[in-house]
């Protein structure tokens, strides 16, 4: 593993290569981004290294991970995941999943936990709610993007990027950020339809948390529905953040996660 | 050169364009009046026999859940067009076959059409628009892999007669394929292309389809063109015949030049009319990420343009629209002939919007009199 100027370095899992942040000592921490992709210079990852050793890979596609002809489904970042951990000989690791990323974490636990010590998933995907008519979680795809910044922000102010400031570097990851989300996400939309009747294998300690004015999938209907599937499983909600709870209110959320890595296991 | 008249079947009654926000996907279709739809069908047949009672060759496309095309099944209209024409080739431009469930499907509507109509199907494939995406609820991503493994699947089924063979692919699969009919021309119907870029060209110049390019103006169609060729040199097969190209333009020919403008300006109203919100025009992984950072950088490409606000003389300035009077038309074709080193079919779209039917036969009868002899002739300079 080698790091560079940006802060991130090179793993290479299975012949799939990816860019990741390693940072901090201590416990194993396995960060898992969202659409939204990973920023080496996200606050919360500084915030958690405080506690922990943190990996944040970018999943294929995603910054500048390159794409993978063999991984293009969630599933396949599940195995990726568990074959990192296994390939790094890692135990009792703590796993973080955002969003999309919380989607890969539950898939990730519902196979195997034997590497796995607690689970955080904040404003997790990936699971079907409502009946096949009820739109669980908006299509982002067919919005209009101001709409899906008022859906994702607590403060919509926060979606709106001037992209004229921006490299071509930093817009190249946004664009490589929305298409990855495409190719994993697209159908079923957002969800595995198998993964709900699973979730019941998860068995080591797992904390929900969601922002309390998450508009995208709210708390109260999708995060007590992650939370009824799951033994033990608690649901938090963080203030004044929306659907990433980890870009709006980062020392709440890390203090919250401290807080939950901090408690005996039940 | 071949000419061939297609129409888009548009529904143009539409409420104020400020009531919505988008013509494609969404607009609901309670603005749609059966009634009237139905005899802007029958109008539209009648336009296509016309078409081929003057000699011209006929052209039909599909597009979904927009009013600018009320042909979401190609195969349905060329059903009725196999049964009510006798001599013009049949041209389906074409199947989305990036966004069909079942390829298969799609080789038996072929084949049945092409049986139908006793060979006269020419059988085209197309990725769409962007706006096909939602409507097609197909993943934009990784989209041509898809394509060319619905194409191989679907010529395999036009070709294989001995019984059912087996498909296990990435994207498709099929475990019996055995189809009836099979095509009535041997091998198969010809196959037609669309490409934007020339990376697509090449994949299409590769396999000698015909290539063709849809309102892409002059150096866009160069490019396309260029790319074919050259790929063909690259892998030292024969030198592509003109009947591999194929250009697609607003085409109005009046009287006058005044006459062949009014007709031209109606034409418009396709691109006037396609109010299309960004998440419909850009679904991620559909454009190339250059194009796309370009894009979040402000930057729009001369032909978009000139989409966006679209006026009769940049338009032909650019070769995406020839118009006016029979003398004129001819210049402006074959100067786009010229610039792209020739091509073998020009794709009319001659009926748009408010262009009523007899304006739209006039505009035919006017090209078929006045300027497709002379196109007839037409041959490459050295």
């Amino acid at each position: 593993m080698t790091a560079n100027a940006s802060g991130t370095s090179g793993l290479t899992i299975r012949e799939v290569e990816l860019e990741a942040v390693e940072r901090g000592q201590g416990r194993p921490i396995l960060w898992l981004h969202g659409e939204e992709g990973v920023d080496p210079a996200l606050a919360a990852l500084d915030l958690l290294a405080a506690h922990g050793r943190v990996l944040a890979p970018s999943h294929p596609g995603y910054g500048h991970s390159p794409d993978s002809a063999t991984v293009d489904t969630i599933d396949d970042l599940a195995y990726l995941y568990l074959d990192l951990l296994a390939a790094r000989d890692e135990r009792d690791v703590i796993v973080i999943g955002c969003s999309l990323g919380g989607w890969i974490a539950a898939e990730m636990a519902v196979r195997s936990t034997d590497r796995l010590a607690k689970l955080v998933l904040v404003g997790p995907v990936g699971i079907k709610v409502g009946d096949r008519e009820t739109r669980d979680i908006p299509d982002v795809f067919a919005l209009h993007p101001d709409e899906v910044g008022r859906l994702l922000y607590h403060d919509p102010a926060r979606a709106a990027v001037d992209y004229t400031a921006l490299s071509d570097d930093r817009l190249t990851v946004i664009a490589r950020n929305r298409e990855a989300t495409a190719l994993y996400a697209w159908e079923p939309y957002f969800h595995n339809p198998k993964l709900r009747q699973r979730l019941h294998r998860i068995t080591v300690p797992t904390l929900l948390v969601w922002g309390a004015q998450d508009r995208f999938v709210s708390a109260g209907y999708y995060g007590a529905a992650y939370r009824d599937a799951i033994a033990g499983a608690r649901l938090v909600t963080i203030d004044e953040a929306g659907h990433f709870p980890h870009l709006e209110a980062p020392a709440a959320l890390v203090a919250r996660i401290r807080a939950f890595l901090d408690e005996r296991s039940a | 050169m071949r000419a061939w008249f297609f129409s888009e079947n548009a529904y143009h009654l539409l409420p104020d364009a400020r009531e919505y926000d988008s013509i494609r996907v969404k607009l609901p279709n309670r603005y749609y009046d059966p009634k009237v739809g139905a005899d802007l069908y029958h109008r539209f047949i009648d336009e296509w026999k016309i078409a081929e009672d003057l000699g011209l060759e006929i052209m039909v496309n599909e597009h979904h859940q927009t009013a600018t095309n009320l042909n979401p099944s190609a195969a349905v209209v060329m059903g009725a067009l196999a049964r009510d024409t006798k001599k013009a080739r049949l041209l389906i431009l074409g199947n989305p076959i990036a966004n069909r469930r079942e390829p298969v499907r799609v080789a038996e509507e072929m084949a049945m059409v092409d049986v139908y109509s006793r060979g006269r199907l020419e059988c085209g494939f197309v990725r769409g628009v962007p706006y096909e995406i939602s409507a097609g609820n197909h993943r934009p991503t990784r989209m041509m892999e898809r394509f060319w493994e619905a194409h191989d699947l679907i010529v395999k089924a036009w070709t294989s007669h001995d019984g059912p063979f087996n498909w296990e692919g990435k994207y498709f699969h099929h475990r019996e394929v055995n189809i009836w009919p099979r095509p009535y021309q041997e091998p198969h119907p010809p196959i037609w292309i669309t490409a934007l870029s020339p990376g697509s060209a090449r994949d299409v110049g590769e396999r000698g389809y015909v290539v063709a390019c849809f309102l892409t103006g002059f150096d866009g169609t160069r490019v396309v063109f260029d790319a074919y060729r050259g790929r063909r040199a690259e892998l030292h097969l024969p030198t592509p015949a003109l009947d591999r190209f194929a250009y697609a333009a607003l085409v109005y020919v009046g009287e006058t030049d005044e006459e062949g403008y009014a007709g031209a300006r109606k034409l418009m109203w396709y691109l006037e009319s396609n109010k299309v919100p960004p998440q419909f025009t850009s679904p991620p992984g559909y454009h190339p990420i250059a194009a796309t950072v370009n894009a979040m950088k402000g930057a729009v490409p001369g032909i978009f343009k000139m989409f966006q606000q679209p006026a009769l003389e940049p338009l032909m300035d650019a070769g995406l629209v020839f118009a006016g009077n029979p003398d004129s038309v001819y210049a402006q074709v074959k100067r786009m002939y010229d610039h792209v080193g020739g091509f073998g079919h020009l794709l009319i779209m001659g009926q748009a919007g408010f262009l009523d039917h007899d304006e739209t036969v006039k505009g035919m009868q006017m090209f078929v009199r006045e300027v497709y002899p002379r196109l007839k002739e037409l041959r490459p300079s050295a």
